[in-house]
């Protein structure tokens, strides 16, 4: 049986990471956040930029976060008047077991003292994590998301194939995998709701992507409308474009929407394929599948991309051979040798799932050795939504 | 180098191609396990990026790629023939409530 090698945390999830989050929950206070994680080897930084509220869906995607297996310890740095206490965070994360501490910067008395404290707890987690040796787990402990961005004509063909052979194999070894970006996914409603395990799931699946047609819909897009160019580009119809773009994430059935709004946020609560309600826009989309759990990413892109993620490691796959040798600083896996036939779509999508194995095991991606901690929380409009009556 | 054309899934009954075709050149259309499953006759050109059909499609018949049916055949098409909006009907939007095989 395959098995990856990670860090068991108290609440029996498995990191294949050990970050040290400095969490703030306001930017007021992430200038300082970031300024202390730089100090401490394995520390991030981050935050949300919504403002001072204490929105739910900003919550619990920071909280997600914080509860991902690839996070050892979080630090809850707040700068004492906003809406969302460090409380608030540091209480929804403590049940995870993992150490938690919170600090205040107007209680402190300003940053430097501030500093000093969360200096003091972070050098002695970084020890302290230095000291976690890696077990083996079965692949069932495993989630991955997969996402797109910068596609071009290679992704339908190549890279997203490939990338769902490795989801297929993934799953049939009792692993887990996440896809969202519902705006890609129009047009083929009726193709996933097929894959549904089960009517209700179908049916959210209907009115997530139903949902994203309205909301386009509102600003006067028609977006089952195929261009010219996509015509052009050997595109004939919306369901082909968009299964171009959904085959990242392989062929199993479909075990359930995971909602992401105000009322709901949700985790994967057994394996297979599960689709993440959320946003086209890259590193949100990540975001947003590695605060429900993903301890992994694949990202495919024609184009290129240097995007990572905070927390957890981010593989870019082109199967542009051209984006491959231009972008080699930034792409971890060239599927283009598909295109000339020296290797085969199963092939490469096994290659691809060795490395998600690799990475697990300790192997940096590209984006990790650069040191890029890309994190940003995608929220709607809550007013817009209300006005379409989606909440 | 013989040019490729790639079938993404076991059902599908057209390939993608990997570069630009000329009528009457050669080509070899790759399964999705790296095996050279036919070497059709290409009859006329067909840009990178563009579908053509690997077995004869029949009138009204479905297209199927990635394993799903993205279209359906408004005419009969040949073996090797270029596959687009020319010869596949223009989507059929999904109704809700009417698919088949939802549990």
């Amino acid at each position: 049986m395959t098995q990856f090698m990670g860090y068991a945390r108290p609440d029996k999830s498995v990191g294949v990471r050990n970050h040290l989050l400095v969490l703030a929950p306001i930017d007021c206070s992430f200038e300082p956040a970031k300024k202390i994680a730089a100090q401490v080897e394995g520390a991030v930084a981050i935050t949300q930029y919504h403002g001072c509220g204490s929105d739910s869906v900003l919550v619990h995607n920071l909280v997600g976060t914080a509860l991902n297996p690839n996070v050892a310890a979080v630090l809850v740095l707040g700068l004492g008047c906003e809406t969302l206490t460090v409380d608030t965070v540091a209480d929804s994360v403590r049940p995870s077991g993992k150490p938690v501490e919170t600090l205040v910067i107007q209680q402190e008395g300003g940053t430097l003292k501030t500093q000093e404290k969360a200096l003091r707890i972070l050098q002695r987690w970084a020890q302290e994590v230095a000291e976690f040796r890696p077990e083996p787990f079965p692949i069932r402990k495993l989630t991955l998301a997969v996402e797109c961005g910068g596609s071009d004509a290679t992704s339908g063909l190549a890279a997203n194939p490939a990338v769902g052979v490795a989801c297929d194999k993934l799953i049939d070894e009792g692993g887990t995998v996440i896809f969202s970006e519902p705006q890609e996914m129009i047009g083929t409603q009726h193709i996933l709701a097929r894959r549904a395990v089960s009517k209700q799931v179908a049916d959210e699946i209907y009115k997530m992507i139903d949902q994203d047609e309205e909301r386009l819909k509102a600003i006067g897009v028609d977006s089952r409308w195929m261009s010219a160019g996509n015509i052009d580009g050997g595109l004939t119809t919306i369901e082909e474009k968009s299964l171009g773009a959904i085959r990242k994430g392989g062929t199993r059935p479909i075990q359930g929407v995971l909602q992401n709004n105000w009322e709901r946020f949700d985790h994967p609560t057994r394996h297979g394929l599960w689709l993440q309600d959320g946003t086209g826009w890259d590193v949100p989309s990540v975001t947003h599948m590695v605060a429900a759990g993903a301890q992994v990413v694949c990202f495919t892109s024609g184009q290129g991309s240097t995007t990572g993620h905070a927390i957890a490691p981010v593989i870019k796959i082109t199967g542009n051979p051209v984006t491959y040798n231009q972008m080699e600083d930034n792409m971890d896996i060239n599927a283009g040798t598909i295109l000339d036939g020296s290797e085969s779509l199963k092939s490469v999508g096994q290659r691809i799932y060795e490395t998600v194995l690799d990475t697990c095991n300790g192997k940096k991606t590209k984006a990790e050795a650069l040191g890029y901690k890309d994190y940003i929380v995608f929220c709607r409009s809550r007013a817009a939504e209300h006005i379409l009556g989606h909440c | 180098m013989v040019k490729k054309a790639i079938q993404i899934d076991e059902k599908d009954n057209v390939a993608t191609t990997t570069g630009e075709l000329d009528a009457g050149e050669e080509l070899e259309v790759i399964s999705p396990d790296g095996k050279v499953i036919l070497k059709p006759k290409v009859s006329e050109p067909i840009p990178f990026g563009h579908k053509l059909a690997i077995r004869p499609i029949a009138k009204d018949e479905n297209i199927v790629k990635y394993g799903e049916i993205i279209g359906v055949a408004t005419q009969p098409i040949e073996s090797g023939a270029w596959v687009n909006t020319h010869n596949v009907g223009s989507a059929r939007m999904p109704t809700r409530g009417k698919e088949e095989g939802i549990l």
